[in-house]
């Protein structure tokens, strides 16, 4: 990574940005860490079996330095959150310079990564699409009382941490419904299931960039991804909008109303 | 512009999980659970994950408060240690070592736990010992 590393280094030195968000090497631990001075680049690591949502720390630092402009290292996914964050206004467009790097196969394997690129990057080798749904047809395949069964089951495990809405690099309201004592009853343990879940996958069907986050962060092994993958597909399929897809394109749930989506009819 | 993480083990209970406290200009302003943490691998409870909550909380006491007429003054460590000191002396004397217990804090060290049950056996003389984080 000695090109991005120069890059990195070049543009901090030019001024090109105030700083750069990235993983920095602490006690021999990748953790974020936000670079301001050249020198302290020889820490920088691009850690890839420690995935933290950086996108997403970016916003609280952003929004109290806002004339800074922040360069940020970013991976397929993080490129298409920070797409997510632009779009809603979470990040301010101009203040933040994307510095693209490539993941590698086995972590796009790992990943089940339809993209494991940004737009651009530096160095290295390109990973090939390590597109599967397997998960997704696995359970599609049971019948719908059975499905029913294995997400109650699931949910039911819930601890609720919060840690799949926290660590979620396209989830940023401060008033989350989860939250909500109106929508959700509050004090018990699980969570109101199913609505609890449910809840967030569908405030995820036009966000989520399907990074897996979610499902690492979760305590309890709940496969979350699995539900939100499918509000996806079917944002996809009903309205052909991807989320971190294009800035200038906004999510279809948000727009719903003002005729600028038409249903094409269901099944399409 | 200044933003780490600071490596550090969750206070709450007694997993010890590895946690990030996110600082910002000095600041504390966030917990994150560490990835590579042997106990937790990346996850936290709810208490984990708003760990650093306490830190600038209006109720956290910061020092010491002696009971005066029904209601606390603040005080030094010197006079603090004094009544407690009197106090322990006269119950021990009165009532004997086992009428004195200790519960001590997961906000604490390992070490600082040893020392303070080592303390409670060998110096007052019970084994009245016990912990917040025994959940
Ligand atoms: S989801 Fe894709 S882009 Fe993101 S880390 Fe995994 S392989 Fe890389
Ligand atoms: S995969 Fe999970 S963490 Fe990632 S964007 Fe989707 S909901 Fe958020
Ligand atoms: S991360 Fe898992 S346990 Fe925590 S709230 Fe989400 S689903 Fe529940």
């Amino acid at each position: 990574m000695d090109k991005t590393r120069e890059k990195m280094k070049r543009m901090l030195e030019e001024k090109e940005v105030s700083a750069i968000l990235a993983l920095r090497r602490n006690h021999g631990h990748p953790t974020p860490f936000l670079f301001t001075k050249a020198e302290e680049l020889k820490d920088w690591v691009a850690d890839e079996a420690n995935r933290y949502p950086l996108t997403k720390l970016l916003i609280k630092i952003a929004r109290k330095h806002q004339s800074d402009v922040i360069g940020i290292i970013v991976r397929g996914c993080e490129e298409r959150s920070l797409v997510e964050l632009l779009k809603n206004f979470q990040l301010r467009q101009g203040k933040v310079k994307a510095i693209g790097i490539a993941c590698s196969q086995e972590l796009a394997n790992r990943c089940r990564c339809d993209q494991p690129f940004p737009s651009q990057v530096e160095e290295g080798q390109v990973a090939k699409p390590a597109t599967d749904f397997s998960d997704l047809e696995e359970i599609e395949k049971l019948t719908e009382e059975d499905r029913f069964q294995y997400w109650m089951s699931q949910f039911g495990k819930c601890i609720k941490c919060y840690g799949c809405r926290n660590i979620c690099p396209a989830c940023f309201c401060p008033t989350c419904t989860l939250e909500d004592a109106n929508l959700i009853k509050p004090g018990g343990m699980p969570p109101e299931i199913p609505i609890f879940h449910l809840h967030k996958a569908y405030h995820m069907a036009d966000r989520c960039i399907d990074c897996g986050l979610c499902e690492e962060a979760c305590p309890m092994g709940i496969p979350v991804r699995r539900l939100y993958r499918r509000v996806k597909k079917s944002v996809k399929d009903l309205f052909g909008y991807i989320p971190g897809e294009k800035e200038d394109e906004k999510g279809p749930l948000e727009f719903l109303g003002d005729g600028s989506y038409e249903l094409p009819g269901a099944g399409k | 512009m200044n933003y780490e993480t600071v490596l550090t083990t969750c206070t709450y209970c007694g997993c010890g999980c590895g946690l990030l406290l996110e600082v910002l200009d000095g600041e504390v302003v966030g917990t994150l659970p560490q990835k590579d943490h042997v106990i937790n691998e990346g996850g936290a409870c709810i208490k984990g994950w708003n760990a650093h909550e306490f830190i600038y909380h209006e109720g956290r006491l910061k020092h010491p408060l002696i009971r005066k007429d029904n209601s606390f003054k603040e005080a030094s460590w010197e006079e603090a240690l004094e009544v407690v000191v009197t106090c322990l002396k006269k119950i021990k004397e009165e009532n004997g070592p086992d009428s004195i217990a200790g519960l001590t804090s997961a906000r604490c060290t390992n070490e600082e736990n040893y020392v303070f049950q080592k303390w409670m056996r060998a110096v007052i003389g019970t084994n009245n010992v016990d912990h917040c984080a025994r959940l």
